[in-house]
Formats: C-alpha cells, sequence, structure tokens
C-alpha cells in the first residue's frame, strides 16, 4: 500500500531547506523502491518545525520537524513509515498543543490539503459555501456575511457585510472585487500562507463576492515579493477556471466571475486599499483621498469591494456552516476568530488561529513559549509596524479590537513582533519613524517631510542635544502626524513612536556612549 | 505664481442647481451641492489656508493645511476634499487647528529655502504667505536635517525655469499638466521625502514631452516654476484684461505689467481665469511668444519710396499720409475710380476691420475690399449662410463639454488651436467618442489617455465624397432624426438632398475608390455620429482650403442638420478659425459684396443705412477679389493698395503670381509690425501696433467679442486704427473717432446682430457672444436654438467634383499643409521669439515608402516641385503621413511652401486650394543653390507665364 507523506511547499518551509528534502526523499524512495507518495502541502503555522515532515498512518498523520536532508534516511526506514518513533517526531501533528487548541475556521484545511488540487479541496468542504451562496439572493448572501459579525482582516476591522451592501446597492456597473495581497506589515504571513496553502478558499470567497455584490471581475493583488503565492494562485484560478468555477457560466447558475492576480508595486503603501488601486490603474501607488469610498468610486472609478485576503477567504465557511456558526466565536462586537502571526524573538513562532478573547500573555508564552533567547520578553508590538508597542503590563489585555483600542493599540492583521530585555525602544520608534520615511508616498506633507524631520529628532534626543525641546517636538510632531496625515502610513506611524516613548521614557533618557 | 490680483476660491465651481445650507464659523452660507468646505468658505469671505488647493484643480487634499473642524465629526478633515452637507457646522479656527496648522508649515520651511528677499516669487509666494497666515517665521526642525537643497535648476525651457530646491511637491503643476493640458508630461518621481517632479522621465523640460502652455508655472504656489520674465523685470505693478491676438480661440490674459523709468513693459501674459473662452489656461503663443511686440524688426517710423528699387526713406506721418493719399487719388483720376484697393486683417481689431472698409468704400469710393479670411474661411461663410443663415460657428467652446461624440474634420487642435483642444481632450477624457477626418495621422489619433474611435484617412481633395458617404449611410439605414427635420428644415430641399444622397454613387462603398478609406469604417463611424445624443462638428481649413470648400461646408451643415444636430448645447457645427479675428474681419464687411453683418451691398436698404450714416454714395456693385486684384494688376487695371496686417506675399498661393502683381501696382501701402515679404514691393510702409498697444475687439471662433486694452504705449506712436483713420482723413473723408469705442458705437448702429454691443457692456459682461440685441441683450451662446436664423434649414445638393489639380506620373504626390503648435501663420511673430526652439524650419513629412523609393532618409534635402513653382527643404520621414501624400507646414518665408502651391481655388469664395498640389519630391544635394535659385526665381515676376 502507497503510504502517503507531506512536505510543506510553503515558502517558509522551503526557505529552511524543504525542496532539497523533498528531492532527496524522492531519491532515497526511487532507489529503495519504496511505495510512498510525496505531497507538498501547505504549512501548518508551525513554523520553528519547518520543513515538517507528515507521515500518513492508520493512527493519523505523525509530523517529524524540522527535517533537514541529512533525516531522510532514518526516517524513510519501514519503522518509521509504519508510525514507529524518531527523534525529530512529534507525533499526531493534530494533537500537538500548539495546534490542538486553535480554533481553525479560515485555516482549516492549511497544511492539510494539496493547495492546488481541486479535488482535495472539495473532498474537505471546498466550495460549499459557493454552492450554497448560488442558491441565494445577493441580498441574502451579504446579509449573512453582515450576521456573521466579520470585521476587516486588513487591520481596519470594517464590518465588512456593510460594505458589501454599500457596493450592492450601486447601480454603477461593472463592479469590481479587489482583493488586497499586498500584505507588508513586517511580522505577518498570515495571508501568504493562506494563499500558498488554500488558494481554492480565496478564490471561493471572492466568486462568492462578486455573486453577492454584482461584480463580474475580480483582481487579487500579491506583492511581487510573494512570487510562490503569485505562482499558485495563477494555476489554482487556471484550474478553477477549467472546472467551471470561474468564468463566464459560474457552475451553470448563469452569473460571470474571472479572475486576475496582479503583481504588486514593491511599495508598501500599495497596500493601503486606494493606493492599491491607483497601483492597480497603472498609476503611481499614490494615497486617493476618500471620500468617494472605493465602495462607490474604486478600481476605474467603479462600485468595488476591496477585501482583505483572509477576509475574503472566511467568508467560504460563513456561507457553508451558517453566520451563526462563525459569529458564535469570539465575543463583543470582535466575532469569529483571527489568525496571529507570532513573530521576532519567540521560541515558538507561527500561526495561532483563535477566536477573539484570549489574552495576549496566552498567545506569548502558551502558543510562544516564551521568547527564543531564554530573556524575559520586554516589550510587544501588535498589528505590524504602525502598531503599538505592549509592554509587559499589558499582555493581560484581551484580545479583541476594542479592547485593545481601550489601550490605544490595535489589532491590524494580527501580526506580533516579540521583543527581549536588549531591546533599544528609541531605536524602536526611530525605525517606526524611519520605515514611514522610507515607505512613505509622499503625497500628503506630515508624512513626506514628517517622518524623516522624525528620525532627525529621535537622534538628537538620543545624543542628549536639547533633549527636554527636542521630546517636546517629536510630541508635537506625532500630533501633527496623527491628525493631519492623509492616510493611515503617516497618522499611525506616531503611535509606535508614543507607546515607546509612554511605556519606555527611560529608553529616551539614558546616557549613551 | 498666478497673476498678482486673482483671489483663489481653492476648488473648482459646483454647478449642481441643489442648494446646500450650513455654518461656517457662524455664518450662515448657502452654496451649490458638491461644493467643498473650502469654497464654501471662501464664497463667505473667510480663507481657509491651503498649498495644494486651487480653483482650476480638482481637490488633492495633500498640504493639510485647510484642515477643519466639523460638528460632531471625528479628526480635522481638509476642506478642501470634504464636500459641504446640509446643516453641517464648520469652525475654520481654533486652537488646535492652528496647532496643526503650524506643525504643518514648520515641517515645509523646514526643508526650503529661506531666502525670500531674493525670490523672484517674493511677495506673490503662497508658501511665504500661509508662514505668515500661520504665524510661523521660524522651525524648530531647524535646517540642519536632510533638505532638497544644490539640486540644478533646470532652465531648459526657453520661457520658465524650474528649481526643485524651491518645490514643495504640492502636484498642482502635475495635475495642471493631466487635467487642464491633458499632455501628462509631468510626473512625481521617487517616493516619500525623496518626492520630486519630473518632467517625463526625468528629462530636461525642453527635451520632455512638455508642451510649455504654462499651465504648471501657473499652478505653481512658490518660485519652483518661474516664468524667466519675472526673473529677468521683477514683479508686475498692475495687469491689464486683454484678448490674444494669436489663433481664433481668443484667450483671455491678465498683462502684467511693470512700471519703470523706461515706461511700461509686459513682463507676463497671465491667462484670465475669468476668460470665457479659456478659463485660465494659455499656450506657448499666447502665454509666452509676445517678445515679437518689442522685438528689434520693429518699424518704429512711417516710410516712404517712389520705386521699390529704391531705399526707404523714414517720414513723418503727416507726409506718409499726404504721399500715400496722393498717389491713390492720382491713380484713380487715371485709371478710374476702380483702380485701387484695401485688404483688411484677420490679426486686427474689429474697430480697425471696420475702418479699412470703410474707407475704401466711403473715400476710395468703390467695394475693392477683401480680407485675408478670402484665404482661410470664406467656405464658411458661404456654406453656413445658405444652409443654416448665418456665416459663423453655432456653439460656444463649452459646449463641447456636452458633446457625446465628436468629429474632427480637416482640423488639428492640438496644434492650431491647442487650449481649445485642451478643452476638448478633457471632454474625451470623460468618455466622448472621437471620429477625425484626416489625410493625416494628427495628434488626437492617439494621445495620453485618448484614442481615436476612427481616424478615416482619407487623401487630400475628396472631403465631399467622404462626408457624402458618411450621410449616405445614415440615410440609407433610416438613421435621420425626421421629427427634427420635418419641424426645423425645409421639405423640399431635404427630399432632393435625400434623393441625392441615396444614390449608389455616394455609398462608402462607392467612394472608397476616391476616399482610399475603407467603407466598413466609413459606416460604422457613421453609424455611431448618428446614434449618438449629443454629436459635434469642429473643423478647420482641412475643409475650407479645397475647390469644393463651400461644398464640403454645406455637406457638413446637411449631417448635422440629418442627424439633428444643431440648436442645442453639446451639438453643431464649429470651425476652429485660425486667426484671432478671422470671425471678426468678415462680421466686419471685408468682404468686397458685404457690408458688416453680412449684407450685400446690393440690397438698396441697407445701403441707404449706410450712405446716410456714412454721408456718401456707396457702389451697389461688388468689388474685386483679392486674386481678381492680382488678375486686375497684371492687367494693368489695378493700380494701388492699401494692405493692413496681411502679408499677402508670403501667405497667398503661388507666390510667384502674387509678387508678379504686386510689383505691377503703383501704390502699394503696407501697414504692419515688421517689413514683411509683402512690404518689399511696398512704397509707403506705416508702421503698426501690436495688441499690446492699442483698444479695440476681437471676436474668436465662436462669435465672441472680447476687448483688446492697451497695456503699453504704441512703438510707433499711432494705433493702428488712428493710421487708417488719419489716411482717410488726408484722402479727404473725414473720420474722426477719440476712441475705438465709439467705432464699435457706429458699428452697432449700423449691423443688426451687433445693436446691443458696447464697451460698457464687455466690460461688465466680459465677453459677449454675437448676435447680441434687443432679442438676446447678452449675447448668444449657441445659435439656431428654436429654428434656423434663414427659418428652415436648407440642404443642399454636394456632388463631389475632384479637383482639377490630379497627381501624374510628373507629381505623383500629393502636398497638404497645415500647421505647429509653437509657430503661427507666416511666423512673423513667432520666428521673432524663443518659440523657434522648437520648430526653426519647415519640414517636408513623407511616407517611408515614398522616402525609399526615392533614396531619401530622414534629414535629407528635398526639392518640391509643382505645376506653380519649386522649393526645398529637408525631409522628415513618418507614417503619421500615408503613402502617396507629402505634408509641411509654412511658417518659414524660406521655405516657401506657397511657391508651388497652385491658382485652384474654391469655386464659390475663391479660397485656394492649400490643402492640394500635387509634387515631386528629389532629394537634392546642393540644397543651398537649390534654395538660392528658388528664392531668386520667387522675386522674379514671372509676368509672361501668367498673363
Amino acid at each position: 500500500m502507497t503510504i502517503r507523506l507531506y512536505l510543506p511547499c510553503d515558502s517558509s518551509a522551503r526557505s529552511m531547506g524543504a525542496d532539497r528534502v523533498a528531492r532527496a526523499i524522492e531519491q532515497a524512495a526511487a532507489s529503495g523502491k519504496l511505495d510512498i507518495q510525496l505531497i507538498r502541502n501547505g504549512s501548518r503555522g508551525l513554523l520553528w518545525l519547518e520543513p515538517l515532515l507528515e507521515i500518513e498512518t492508520a493512527q493519523g498523520r505523525i509530523g517529524y520537524g524540522p527535517v533537514s536532508v541529512n533525516d531522510v534516511d532514518s526516517l524513510l526506514t519501514d519503522d518509521v513509515l509504519g508510525g514507529g518513533a524518531h527523534p525529530l517526531g512529534i507525533g499526531l501533528v493534530e494533537q500537538h498543543p500548539f495546534l490542538a487548541s486553535q480554533q481553525r475556521l479560515t485555516f482549516a484545511r492549511v497544511g492539510v490539503i494539496e493547495p492546488v488540487s481541486l479535488d482535495d479541496y472539495q473532498l474537505h468542504d471546498g466550495y460549499a459555501g459557493l454552492r450554497r451562496a448560488l442558491t441565494m439572493s445577493p441580498v441574502d448572501i451579504v446579509q449573512a456575511v453582515t450576521d456573521s459579525g466579520l470585521r476587516g482582516r486588513g487591520g481596519a476591522a470594517f464590518p465588512t457585510g456593510i460594505k458589501w451592501k454599500t457596493v450592492l446597492d450601486q447601480p454603477a456597473t461593472p463592479k469590481f472585487i479587489a482583493c488586497n495581497a499586498d500584505e507588508g506589515d513586517s511580522g505577518t504571513f498570515a495571508d501568504r500562507m493562506l494563499m500558498e496553502g488554500d488558494p481554492f478558499s480565496l478564490i471561493e470567497g471572492m466568486t462568492i463576492a462578486g455573486a453577492a455584490v454584482g461584480a463580474t471581475q475580480g483582481y487579487i493583488y500579491v506583492r511581487i515579493e510573494y512570487p510562490d503565492a503569485i505562482n499558485t494562485l495563477r494555476e489554482a484560478i487556471r484550474l478553477a477556471r477549467g472546472a467551471g468555477f470561474l468564468g463566464p457560466n459560474v457552475l451553470g447558475s448563469g452569473k460571470t466571475f474571472e479572475l486576475e492576480v496582479r503583481s504588486g508595486a514593491g511599495a508598501y503603501i500599495c497596500g493601503e486599499e486606494t493606493s492599491m488601486l491607483e497601483s492597480m490603474e497603472g498609476k503611481r501607488g499614490e494615497v486617493r483621498v476618500r471620500p468617494p469610498l472605493p465602495a462607490i468610486e474604486g478600481l476605474f472609478g467603479k462600485p468595488t469591494v476591496v477585501n482583505n485576503v483572509i477576509s475574503l477567504a472566511s467568508v467560504p465557511v460563513i456561507l457553508a456552516k451558517g453566520a451563526a456558526h462563525y459569529r458564535d466565536f469570539g465575543l463583543g462586537r470582535s466575532r469569529g476568530t483571527l489568525p496571529f502571526q507570532l513573530a521576532g524573538n519567540i521560541r515558538q513562532g507561527g500561526l495561532v488561529e483563535r477566536a477573539f478573547g484570549l489574552s495576549l500573555r496566552e498567545l506569548l508564552y502558551t502558543y510562544g513559549g516564551g521568547s527564543a533567547s531564554g530573556k524575559p520578553i520586554r516589550a510587544v508590538q501588535v498589528g505590524g509596524p504602525l502598531g503599538a508597542f505592549f509592554p509587559e503590563a499589558l499582555f493581560d489585555t484581551v484580545v479583541d479590537y476594542e479592547a485593545f483600542a481601550s489601550v490605544g493599540g490595535m489589532l491590524g492583521h494580527g501580526g506580533i513582533v516579540v521583543f527581549d530585555d536588549t531591546v533599544d525602544m528609541a531605536q524602536m520608534a526611530r525605525y517606526a519613524m524611519e520605515f514611514c520615511a522610507i515607505e512613505s508616498c509622499g503625497k500628503c506633507t506630515p508624512c513626506r517631510i514628517g517622518s524623516t524631520r522624525g528620525t532627525e529628532v529621535i537622534d538628537r534626543i538620543v545624543r542628549n542635544e536639547n533633549r527636554v525641546q527636542n521630546l517636546s517636538l517629536l510630541q508635537d510632531l506625532c500630533e501633527t502626524m496623527l491628525q493631519g496625515s492623509l492616510c493611515g502610513l503617516g497618522g499611525m506611524t506616531p503611535i509606535p513612536v508614543q507607546t515607546a516613548l509612554k511605556h519606555f521614557p527611560e529608553d529616551f533618557q539614558r546616557p549613551r556612549p | 505664481m498666478y497673476t498678482i490680483d486673482y483671489r483663489d476660491a481653492g476648488t473648482p465651481v459646483s454647478v449642481s442647481k441643489k442648494s446646500v445650507q450650513l455654518e461656517i464659523d457662524g455664518q450662515a452660507v448657502h452654496v451649490p451641492e458638491g461644493t467643498s468646505i473650502m469654497r464654501a468658505a471662501a464664497d463667505a469671505g473667510v480663507s481657509v489656508p491651503k498649498l495644494c488647493a486651487t480653483d482650476t484643480l480638482k481637490a488633492f487634499g495633500s498640504c493639510r493645511l485647510c484642515l477643519v473642524e466639523i460638528e460632531g465629526r471625528k479628526g480635522y478633515p481638509a476642506s478642501c476634499t470634504t464636500q459641504v452637507a446640509e446643516g453641517m457646522k464648520i469652525r475654520t479656527q481654533s486652537a488646535k487647528l492652528s496647532e496643526l496648522r503650524r506643525g504643518v508649515m514648520e515641517l515645509y520651511i523646514s526643508d526650503h529655502p529661506l531666502d525670500c528677499v531674493t525670490c523672484p516669487a517674493n511677495g506673490h509666494c503662497e508658501l511665504q504667505n500661509m508662514a505668515e497666515v500661520c504665524g510661523v517665521t521660524d522651525t524648530r526642525y531647524g535646517l540642519a536635517g536632510e533638505q532638497h537643497s544644490g539640486i540644478a535648476k533646470d532652465q531648459t525651457n526657453p520661457y520658465f525655469s524650474f528649481d526643485p530646491n524651491m518645490c514643495i511637491a504640492c502636484s498642482r503643476c502635475i495635475r495642471a499638466c493631466d487635467e487642464t493640458q491633458g499632455t501628462l508630461a509631468l510626473t512625481m518621481s521617487g517616493r516619500g521625502f525623496e518626492s520630486q517632479v519630473s518632467a517625463s522621465q526625468n528629462e530636461d523640460f525642453i527635451d520632455s514631452e512638455c508642451v510649455s502652455c504654462g499651465a504648471c508655472v501657473e499652478a505653481c504656489p512658490t518660485a519652483a516654476l518661474t516664468e524667466k520674465s519675472l526673473e529677468q523685470h521683477g514683479q508686475p505693478t498692475r495687469s491689464v484684461v486683454t484678448t490674444c491676438a494669436y489663433c481664433g480661440v481668443g484667450c483671455s490674459f491678465k498683462a502684467e505689467i511693470k512700471d519703470g523709468a523706461q515706461g511700461a513693459e509686459v513682463v507676463r501674459m497671465a491667462p484670465n481665469r475669468d476668460g470665457h473662452a479659456n478659463h485660465g489656461h494659455a499656450c506657448v503663443k499666447g502665454r509666452f511668444a509676445f517678445g515679437y511686440a518689442t522685438h528689434p524688426d520693429r518699424v518704429k517710423s512711417p516710410m516712404i519710396r517712389k520705386r521699390i528699387s529704391d531705399p526707404w526713406r523714414e517720414v513723418s506721418w503727416d507726409e506718409a499720409f499726404s504721399y500715400a493719399a496722393q498717389e491713390f487719388k492720382r491713380i484713380q483720376s487715371k485709371y478710374g475710380k476702380y483702380s485701387v484697393g484695401g485688404i483688411t486683417s484677420s490679426r486686427c481689431t474689429n474697430e480697425e476691420t471696420f475702418l479699412v472698409q470703410k474707407l475704401v468704400r466711403a473715400a476710395f469710393a468703390n467695394n475693392n475690399v477683401d480680407t485675408c479670411a478670402r484665404v482661410c474661411h470664406s467656405p464658411t461663410g458661404y456654406g453656413l449662410k445658405h444652409t443654416l443663415g448665418e456665416s459663423a460657428g453655432t456653439q460656444e467652446f463649452d459646449s463641447v463639454m456636452q458633446a457625446d461624440v465628436i468629429m474632427v474634420i480637416g482640423a488639428n487642435p492640438t496644434e492650431g488651436h491647442p487650449v481649445f483642444a485642451s478643452q476638448m481632450k478633457r471632454r474625451l477624457r470623460q468618455g466622448a467618442k472621437l471620429i477625425i477626418l484626416d489625410p493625416r495621422a494628427i495628434g488626437l489619433v492617439r494621445a495620453p489617455h485618448i484614442e481615436a474611435d476612427f481616424h478615416l484617412q482619407l487623401r487630400p481633395g475628396t472631403n465631399v465624397a467622404l462626408i457624402n458617404a458618411l450621410a449616405h449611410v445614415i440615410v440609407s439605414e433610416g438613421l435621420t432624426r425626421d421629427a427634427y427635420i420635418s419641424e426645423r428644415c425645409e421639405t423640399a430641399s431635404y427630399a432632393k438632398w435625400k434623393n441625392f444622397i441615396a444614390a449608389a454613387v455616394n455609398s462608402p462603398e462607392a467612394t472608397e475608390v476616391a476616399t482610399g478609406v475603407p467603407a466598413t469604417l466609413v459606416r460604422a463611424a457613421a453609424r455611431l455620429f448618428a446614434k449618438a445624443n449629443n454629436g459635434a462638428i469642429y473643423y478647420g481649413l482641412g475643409v475650407t482650403e479645397h475647390s469644393q470648400g463651400s461644398t464640403m461646408v454645406m455637406g457638413i451643415a446637411n449631417l448635422a442638420m440629418a442627424t439633428g444636430n444643431l440648436g442645442r448645447a453639446g451639438v453643431g457645427v464649429s470651425p476652429l478659425r485660425g486667426q484671432n479675428n478671422v470671425q471678426g474681419a468678415c462680421d466686419m464687411g471685408s468682404f468686397p459684396h458685404e457690408f458688416s453683418g453680412y449684407r450685400h451691398v446690393s440690397d438698396t436698404a441697407v445701403r441707404n443705412l449706410f450712405e446716410s450714416a456714412w454721408q456718401v454714395p456707396l457702389e451697389a456693385e461688388p468689388g474685386l477679389r483679392i486674386p481678381n486684384m492680382f488678375d486686375a494688376a497684371l492687367d494693368g487695371s489695378f493700380r494701388g493698395m492699401y494692405i493692413q496686417g496681411e502679408d499677402l506675399a508670403q501667405s497667398d498661393p503661388n507666390t510667384h503670381h502674387v509678387v508678379a502683381a504686386l510689383t505691377a501696382l503703383e501704390c502699394l501701402v503696407v501697414q504692419d509690425l515688421f517689413l514683411n515679404e509683402t512690404a518689399k514691393y511696398a512704397h509707403v510702409f506705416l508702421p503698426g501696433s501690436s495688441f499690446l498697444e492699442k483698444n479695440g475687439t476681437f471676436t474668436n471662433a465662436e462669435r465672441r467679442i472680447s476687448r483688446v486694452r492697451k497695456a503699453i504705449e504704441p512703438l510707433a506712436g499711432l494705433e493702428d486704427w488712428e493710421v487708417t483713420m488719419k489716411l482717410s482723413q488726408a484722402l479727404g473723408y473725414e473720420m474722426n473717432y477719440r476712441h475705438p469705442s465709439e467705432i464699435m458705437d457706429e458699428i452697432a448702429r449700423l449691423t443688426p446682430t451687433f445693436t446691443g454691443v458696447s464697451y460698457e457692456k464687455l466690460d461688465r459682461l466680459g465677453s459677449i457672444q454675437w448676435p447680441c440685441n434687443a432679442a438676446a441683450p447678452d449675447g448668444t451662446p449657441t445659435m439656431h436654438v428654436d429654428q434656423f436664423v434663414r427659418g428652415k434649414g436648407r440642404f443642399y445638393v454636394t456632388e463631389y467634383v475632384p479637383t482639377d489639380e490630379r497627381t501624374s506620373s510628373r507629381y505623383p504626390l500629393i502636398l497638404t499643409t497645415g500647421r505647429v503648435l509653437s509657430q503661427y501663420n507666416v511666423g512673423a511673430q513667432t520666428r521673432r521669439t524663443e518659440n523657434n526652439r522648437w520648430h526653426d524650419e519647415d519640414r517636408l513629412e513623407l511616407h517611408p515608402d515614398d522616402a525609399e523609393s526615392r533614396g531619401i532618409r530622414d534629414g535629407d534635402w528635398v526639392g518640391i516641385s509643382s505645376r506653380a513653382g519649386e522649393t526645398v527643404m529637408r525631409a522628415t520621414l513618418t507614417d503619421r503621413v500615408q503613402s502617396g501624400v507629402v505634408y509641411t507646414t509654412f511658417h518659414f518665408p524660406e521655405s516657401g511652401a506657397n511657391v508651388v502651391t497652385t491658382d485652384n481655388s474654391d469655386w464659390a469664395t475663391n479660397c485656394p486650394e492649400y490643402k492640394v498640389t500635387a509634387v515631386q519630391v528629389a532629394k537634392v544635394s546642393q540644397p543651398e543653390s537649390w534654395r538660392a535659385r528658388s528664392m531668386a526665381a520667387r522675386h522674379q515676376p514671372r509676368v509672361t507665364e501668367t498673363q
């Protein structure tokens, strides 16, 4: 009987040598005449274990990792292939504590299935959502998404259903679905993992969105730094179209939905939705003034749903299992689940999909296992490079949108970057300004000039040049940027700076060499 | 820097009819829906600080100075990008807003040179002004940080410089290039702090796609983009609103003047944002090329000479007038009263034109007056008068903004009428469809964000066949607007025309042989035009300057009537007039058969009106047209001529013939700014005054009468109308006007379509589109609204008759002519400016196939010969022209394009057939000797050949 092996083709695994391991497995299998089948799946999100090899046994899929080429021979023994022990073994993958307690709705298939297999996708409940949606009226689809409580997972947390309703209500045609996959926040990788590990869920979500608002064309704007995701999506779109899941008559419904992948322009600002639309139109990625909202005048001036990958990929399960099923996860106004991404100085980095309501501490210690260096965690930045820095005192903050906002933070796209006690928070504040200076589109003055001046002022503070005056100037600058900027880049850059100043003032006062 | 006395409302006006009430700083304000808070505030007299906003451009929201507080709303929205809403309560001033604005200003100042005192924008710099408004005199960031300084200044454009060190990255220049001009030559390169305005792809301005319209300079709030004239002469002290003297668009300008020890000098021509034809836009000619007015070539003293071989002798005005008058009287007594005549100019004012024709009719006592409009738009007058009842375009320029399908025939707006072209392009970018009928791929065929839906690239000389084919499709496919036609047009003439046009000979399949345009294209284009809600036709000299020019104009009118496209905004038949006052010159009675207002001299009632006003008997028979004058000169019956402001020897066809005629004259009086080609044959030279030196009015292509106002004193002491008046006095016919307004009052008294026009009203309204009378006291933007001027519209049968000018084995190519943006007409003005930087010679455009068979490479000197003459110029190989057709411009006298053009002319009006000349082209090895031969031949009258 053929034994099935799984080794991720996810770029995190590939960056750790998964392709070399795969070649070694295939060579060993060929020379040893082993009856095995190697499937390249997505990543389970236990990134410290990549490349994570899984061997399918009668009990289930048993994991081994991290696997190197040198481990291949010892793994391909009859014993191990039969479920026997190995030093790299982690037992049944789904019972691994990191994974077992997760609540995977959006990432349910990621790491489980073969990403570009339509059969595998459908075998794992794929396209149930679309089939259901095609029996519903557009108003009812939108209502279901509204009822699910889903909010934009790109970071702004705007209720997805309300956005869709706005587009549905526009008389103008054509309408577009634009997926924002320009995942640029440092420490985030959920979009990439999903696109590489379960591309059909995004395609299905977008098709449902098209049916809901009356759009016939969708675009996925993927950052050019994600070549694997781009290739995977393109292949999946080709297959879906061939099988009638996309095209002029989706599943015989008479509805048209076409999908195209557009590669990004290599700029952080193109992840800001209006800049992304400009970039998609072939223009310089520069922020548009709102109003008009993209839902009313978006791509090429037409009504456009702009949603993040995770938002759209969460739609199939909402339609398949009903709005209530999704809404029953989470609490308050934060319903459903969020895929958190643990990065930075953390022992167990990776993806944790959990319902809202757990604490930051749980994520850092229960899942993350503390810092990688073993030193105490001093600060974490949540929500990307524009997110707030949290000191240890705030680690018990409940993870939901409102609770985070109340302590001056934001969940954003769910990225969590961890720093131990060797971090210099003045340099982190400077880095926030520098990041903004590098990535600013240059349209508005507070961001264009302010970010550069911000780095200069922090340098002066650090050098103890007129420290008191410069600290006051820095606060004023933050206020100018916060209130005056055109978009979130300039408008949120002060957040890490201000939270660093607030929670770690000592780092700005230290004498330095 | 915008004009010195303009108050910028920040964002464009909203045209919504719905009114919104809101409160700004406690003051109740009513504004149209869609108005920005910034503009609503400006209307209420509240200035919100701003830098990136200006009322000619869409709101951009980048400077973040205009932040305001809105009751019940979070944060500080930008007032430029936030529209008003009912009941809004807005605060434009608060401690927090001041703090934020100061914060932003400090950032600006931290990256800007602070040497205001020596800056050319000092006192008119918006950054300087805003710093003052925000109370920022210094920046806490200091000047030690990163700076945009030491970047080389781009001085390559002859008229303006770009200094990146002064740039505040507001993008106004880029947006002006995009939205106002539509060239999209500018962009922002780099991002963040590195953002920098870039012409094309980081090229010098002169090498970029920039067309030097000046919109960016006008839009720049600082000295980053500055007129070099301001750097040279300093700030203006006052301005005078006047009208451009170049093309028929008739842009309104503010001539900005600096009064100094040497008298007043014009330092800048700033486009007038209140200008009704241009709305604050301009082109490289009107905006910058005004230096000719003070060029050293200007003649400042009258001159006379007995023979044209004698040297000129400077004389007093009185001596010049008395000599000219004596000569004219001597000639008339010797050869009869019909032996003299005069030419009016489309370059001069209405008042001047009116006086010249008055002088001819009253003082010369004959009707031998004609105008240079003869050689451009006389078929327009004829064709539109006969079909619709009025010799003028039917629309105002703004009408194009409501057109759904635009048809451009034989016109090249982006070169010839650039400011209107920008407006048309704006409409095209909004989605209007475009059909182009032109032998050559003009710029509009494909431009940034614009592509013609159809380019019907016909062979020169086959216009009528093509317009008939378009009409044939519309008639035979039942696409005519029958209700419109039956209500507004003559039944009988329509039936006759319909019968004619439906004949198979007019089908696209049949005409394809002659026109070369595939029938399928013609059919599709005809359908597109016929089905449009609003179809508008714009045409130029490619229509009129043909042996069937008048027929074609009628064909256009037929098409517009048959499709119901006359009598409202968004439609119409609009001739694009070449010169500033072609319309006016025609209106003023410049033609030998018509008094002002297109009334025939044989009409006794009209004649009586003029006789009683002018107190002289007037001739009832039409006088000589220009070509008749030449013929009469050569047969000896015509001996004296007074030419105001036209260079017949360069601009009229068949130069050899013209020169022979001029040489035969006993007294030629030329009134001009320069010693032009014609002056070589003159006996009296009367120095003219440029448009900056006189008062008057011009009438543009949309019948818009606009004031020309004196900015500086006439260099030669007299305004042109004074010269004509004094010549008339010397001839013994009294004219006494103290000011051109009195001439206009006389025009108004004598011309039914002008009865409501006065200088007082022009000052009040800004401009007036005639007819302006009791029925239309404020003028008439759209003609033929309820019915056609002639009552019922008349269809004319327009049979296609091929021109006599045919290709042959000896002359196998067809030469056609046109213009370039930077030069104007025969170049008398623009050649005396820096505009030569863009175009310093006329070149022959030749299709690569035709070049290859002749062994001609790009840049080679080629000889061009026709049945009329030969000339030489360099070749440019391009597929803009079709094989078999060559093309050139006629801006430089030495290229002598008109040496080769022939005597063929329009059957109705004698408008020359400039656009079709059979030629041969051959590579020449010694251009100098060729040119010498050609020039010599040009000035050797070949009397024997032409008699």
